[in-house]
Order: C-alpha cells, then sequence, then structure tokens
C-alpha cells in the first residue's frame, strides 16, 4: 500500500484552477520529486496535503486513511511534516527551541508536571534536547544549537526547518524547495543529508525543488505538474527526455506552435 | 550536567525549606512595612504587587503567546465581584468552624481568592472559545467587547450593588484582608506559575504560536487549545488580582473596571517588555508610582500614557527588557562583563 496517495485532488481559488485532477502515489521508502515550472501548482499540493487547504475535489489518502478533510494539527500528528518555501522558523526563539518545540510525542508529563516541577517534568526536558541535538548533528546545525534562529544563513535555516520537522518522528517529510538560495557545495551536502534521513531514520521523502541536479541526483521518482495538471511521472531518466516536461520548462511546444503564425 | 551519577537526592525538602523561608522572611517583611511606612506608602506598596500579578498574567497572552486582548479588566472584576461575595457568604460558616480570628479570616480570604480566580479563568474560557479563532485587530475588539459585557452585567446585577457597587451588605463595608502579605504571597505564586509554564514544552508551544502559527500547527501544536489555556490561565491570575484589590477598600464598583484599566494593564507590559516576566513585573511597578506621582493629573492621564507609549515606540520598541528575564545568571554576567571594561 502506498504511504501517501493522492487521487483527482482539485483546488480552485475563485477563477484560477490551481491543481486538476491530480494523482500520484509515493511508496514507502521513497524520494518521490514533485516539479514543474514556477505556478504549476506544486506548494499548493502541499498546502492541501498538508491541510492547511482544504481540496475542492477528489481525495488524499495517507497510510490508507482519509486525511481530506483534517485539519494540520491533526495531519501533522498523524505523522506528516513539511518545511516551508518561504521560511517559516520561530525566528526569536533559539535553534534547539525551534525543534524542541515539535518534540510532542516526547512530551509525555503534562502542564501540571511543568508547574510542579517534578521528575516527569525534568525526564521530559532531557529527552526533548537530547533529540533536539541528535537532529541537530543530523543536519551539521549542532554548533549553533544555542543561537537565535532569525540570525542564522539562508542555507542554516532551511536546514533548521528539515530538524524540526524531523522532531515530529514523522514517517513522510515533505520538503518544498530546500536547496533554495543554497549554493553547489551546499546543494550537494542536502542530497547527502536527503539520503540520509531516507536510510538511516526511514522517512518518505516528498521533494519540491528547482534545482534540477539536486532533483535528478536524489529522487527514485518524479512527477510532473504544470497549470496544476499532471503533464508527466516516471524514473529521473524518463523524465530528463519526456517530450512535455522539456516543453513546460523550454517552451519548446509553444514556439513550434506559435512560430508559423508568427510569420503569418 | 552530572545526571549520571546514580539516583538523585529528592529536591522537596530543599524546595520546602526555601518556601518555609520565603513565607517566614514575606512575614517578617509584612510585619517591618505596617509598623514602618505610613498608610500611603503601604496603599501604592499593595497596588504595586497587584499590578505585577495583573502585568504578569495579561503578559502570558499578549506577550508569550502573541495574542492581543484588551479586555482584561473584565477578568479583574469577575474576580473581585466573586472574592467579594463569596468571602461574604462563607465568613460566618468559615468562622463557625474556626472561630473568629486572623486565622479564620485568612483562610475565609484565600478560599474566595480561588474561587474568584476559578470563576475568572471561566470567564476567560467562555470568552477565549469563540474569539481565539480571530487574530490581531479582530481579536482586539471583541475582547474589548466582552471587558465592556462583563461590567456591564455588574453594573446591572443588582444583588451586587448594581451601579453603586458592592460593599458586602454592610455599612462597614467588605473587611479588609488585604495585606502586604498576602498581595505579596500571592504575587510570588503567579510569578511562579506562570515562570513555570512559561518555561516548558507548553510555553515554548506559546512562543511558537506567536512567532509563526502556521508552522506551529505544521509541527502538531495544538494551537486552539493552548490559547484558550493561555488566556483561561491569564483570565485565572486577574481574578486573583481583582479579588486582592476587591478587599483592599471597603467596596468595589464596576466603574473601577472600565476600559482604562485594561489599558493600564496594557502600558504596563509594554513598558516593561512584551514576552518577558520580569519586564511585566517592572511595568506594574512602573505603572503604580506613576499613577500616584500624576494624581492631580487624572484627567489627563490616558494623554499622558498615549504620549508614553510614543516615545517608547521611538526610543525603545522592545520595552525596558525586551524579551530578556531579569535573573541571577543574567545579572551576575552582565556585571562580570562591566568588570571586564
Amino acid at each position: 500500500m502506498s504511504l501517501l496517495a493522492l487521487e483527482a485532488v482539485d483546488k480552485v481559488f475563485g477563477g484560477l484552477h490551481a491543481v486538476r485532477a491530480v494523482s500520484f502515489a509515493v511508496e514507502p521508502g521513497a524520494i518521490f520529486g514533485l516539479i514543474g515550472p514556477n505556478g504549476a501548482g506544486k506548494t499548493t499540493i502541499f498546502n492541501v496535503v498538508t491541510g492547511v487547504y482544504r481540496p475542492d475535489g477528489g481525495r488524499v489518502l495517507f497510510d490508507g486513511q482519509d486525511v481530506s478533510g483534517l485539519g494540520p494539527t491533526a495531519i501533522a500528528t498523524l505523522g506528516v511534516a513539511r518545511t516551508f518555501q518561504n521560511i517559516r522558523l520561530f525566528r526569536a526563539m533559539t535553534v534547539e527551541e525551534n525543534v524542541m518545540v515539535a518534540g510532542h510525542k516526547l512530551h509525555k508529563a503534562g502542564l501540571w508536571s511543568a508547574i510542579v516541577r517534578n521528575t516527569a517534568y525534568a525526564e521530559d526536558e532531557r529527552a526533548l534536547g537530547t533529540r533536539a541535538r541528535e537532529l541537530l548533528d543530523v543536519l551539521g546545525l549542532a554548533a549553533q544549537a544555542g543561537d537565535v534562529a532569525g540570525s542564522l544563513p539562508y542555507g542554516s535555516q532551511r536546514r533548521l526547518e528539515i530538524a524540526r520537522a524531523l522532531m515530529l518522528g514523522p514517517k513522510i517529510l515533505l520538503l518544498d524547495e530546500p536547496a533554495a538560495g543554497m549554493n553547489s557545495r551546499e546543494a550537494v551536502d542536502l542530497e547527502r543529508q536527503i539520503r540520509l534521513l531516507r536510510d538511516e531514520l526511514g522517512v518518505t521523502i516528498v521533494l519540491v525543488e528547482h534545482n534540477m541536479s539536486v532533483v535528478m541526483s536524489v529522487c527514485d521518482r518524479i512527477h510532473v505538474v504544470d497549470h496544476g495538471e499532471t503533464i508527466a511521472e516516471g524514473a529521473p531518466a524518463e523524465i530528463k527526455v519526456h517530450p512535455r516536461v522539456l516543453a513546460a520548462y523550454l517552451g519548446q511546444e509553444d514556439a513550434a506552435h506559435a512560430e508559423p503564425e508568427a510569420h503569418a | 550536567m552530572s545526571a549520571a551519577l546514580g539516583p538523585r537526592k529528592p529536591r522537596w525538602p530543599l524546595r520546602a525549606g526555601v518556601a518555609a523561608l520565603t513565607i517566614a522572611a514575606l512575614y517578617a517583611a509584612g510585619l517591618g512595612v505596617q509598623a514602618g511606612l505610613i498608610e500611603y506608602v503601604q496603599r501604592i506598596l499593595l497596588i504595586a504587587g497587584i499590578n505585577v500579578i495583573l502585568a504578569v498574567g495579561l503578559n502570558l497572552i499578549n506577550g508569550t503567546t502573541g495574542q492581543f486582548s484588551i479586555g482584561h479588566a473584565g477578568f479583574m472584576a469577575v474576580g473581585a465581584y466573586t472574592t467579594a461575595f463569596v468571602g461574604v457568604q462563607i465568613a460566618p460558616h468559615v468562622a463557625s468552624l474556626l472561630g473568629s480570628g486572623s486565622v479564620a479570616d485568612a483562610v475565609t480570604f484565600n478560599l474566595a481568592l480561588l474561587v474568584g480566580a476559578a470563576f475568572a479563568g471561566l470567564a476567560g474560557l467562555v470568552v477565549g472559545l469563540p474569539s481565539l479563532r480571530l487574530k490581531g485587530d479582530y481579536l482586539a475588539i471583541v475582547t474589548l467587547g466582552f471587558g465592556e459585557i462583563i461590567r456591564i452585567v455588574f453594573n446591572n446585577a443588582q444583588f451586587l450593588g448594581g451601579a453603586t457597587g458592592y460593599n458586602g451588605d454592610s455599612a462597614a463595608g467588605l473587611p479588609t484582608y488585604t495585606s502586604f502579605f498576602w498581595v505579596f504571597f500571592w504575587v510570588i505564586v503567579v510569578i511562579g506559575l506562570i515562570r513555570n509554564v512559561t518555561f516548558s514544552q507548553t510555553g515554548r508551544s506559546l512562543v511558537a504560536i506567536r512567532e509563526d502559527e502556521i508552522a506551529a500547527e505544521a509541527m502538531a501544536t495544538p494551537t486552539t487549545r493552548l490559547k484558550v489555556l493561555a488566556f483561561t490561565l491569564s483570565a485565572a491570575t486577574a481574578g486573583i488580582a481583582g479579588g486582592l484589590f476587591a478587599h483592599m477598600q471597603a467596596g468595589i464598583r464596576p466603574e473601577d473596571f472600565k476600559f482604562d484599566k485594561s489599558i493600564d494593564m496594557i502600558v504596563m507590559i509594554i513598558v516593561g517588555g512584551l514576552g518577558s516576566i520580569s519586564g511585566a513585573a517592572l511595568g506594574g511597578i512602573f505603572v503604580a508610582v506613576s499613577l500616584e506621582l500624576m494624581r492631580d493629573l487624572q484627567e489627563y492621564r490616558l494623554v499622558l500614557y498615549a504620549l508614553l507609549l510614543i516615545v517608547i515606540m521611538l526610543v525603545r520598541p522592545e520595552g525596558i527588557l525586551g524579551q530578556r528575564e531579569l535573573s541571577f545568571g543574567w545579572l551576575t554576567r552582565r556585571f562580570a562583563r562591566k568588570e571586564d571594561a
């Protein structure tokens, strides 16, 4: 059974059909790429999957359960974590605290324990801190644990978002343009880290990314959308030479059709 | 960090010792204040303490969680009326059990304060559940409205004296239970409570809601539940402040809890630094003292506050302390740095 499945999902904003009958399935353990030109609807698809938007048609199945109507908190609790295209860190908090916030599964003692500061509270804090530092270590941010998140360089902020998302202990992680703003060396590091997440932590990954060398090198399977519609799906090698994908990205098809008219 | 050194000693004997010492010191200080200071100064101290409770409580909502509430005087009113009414009603029963005297008074007073806090908290829950779906200005308007509604309800509650106020249905007025000891006892309890909530996973989640609510939701933070929790706690502490306020004087009137009172509280936390517990406490003291200094200018108070807020926004927008906390660690670091220089 696939871990995440979209069945003919539609999303409409007023007159704009942002997502039209998009279906795909992500198998457990996959690194699944979701690509398309700017404005193709990739982030909208993420927002539908994570419950920020409610789909106007079709359904989203996570782990066999229909999650289409659920809110973001409920979906995140089920094990769907994400990062954001426009970074959304808790900027005034430290790097470590940012990660700890997502540690609901390690947070067993209730508010009362915090108020009376008993052993259960201390154990909770220790468990949260330890796990947070482990994840920061995986993402190469251990040295910055005490820094204020908003003061980190851009690339580090992106990696911090991944660390924070992992703290949820997710089954699936949706990465929205993790390589944006990274130089090529940072991007290669990121590729290694993404593989590490899948191989070591067993997290299935869905990746929206414009950096094609990252997408082609880490993804097992790629789904391509344009103007809210699916135009192709396949292995990286197929996608690289797929005529409709090339057309969408390079405008070939348009050029071919438009040329005679232009001369007429 | 020496966590690996076998089972640790239980911490409760130490805590009990610290608590006993604090209470003893507070009691001694109370005696000293009563003997050494004129009544006028004593009263300013009591008001300052009550302000600290109000400010620290409101800061949990406005500073830590980032939800702008400007109707807190309403919750203070609920606490004040409930405490006064319950205190008057149960006093004879407590006296019949414990006899009359200062112990019976203290028991009556603190039971009534707790009931007042519970009712204020309940009012916070009732107001918070529907209104915390709103954000920013909209939430501010709704809380302002609720604050006024609560006041108008008391204005029309004849069994609580209506517009002329509640004095316990006796010519002598409400018993003056509120003393230096009890005000600062509750200051310590409330600061301790709010501090322990703030520096915990719950507190981190509240700050996360302030920083970015969408991201907080994506991290499985139950945002609505936490906002309502913070609002309820905040209202309950305002209720305690209200109860202390009620028993400081002969009677309470609905107009003691007008919109200006809510604005006073906003000024306290903005002056002190939104998001800082010690800043809120400083702001509470600041407002108590400045109100006394401006006593002759009562009518111009809101004008002066507006000017003050503008000056703060220009000169130090983060308030006196910003989001820092005054702590022994911070102070020692600060002075160590000074010596280096």
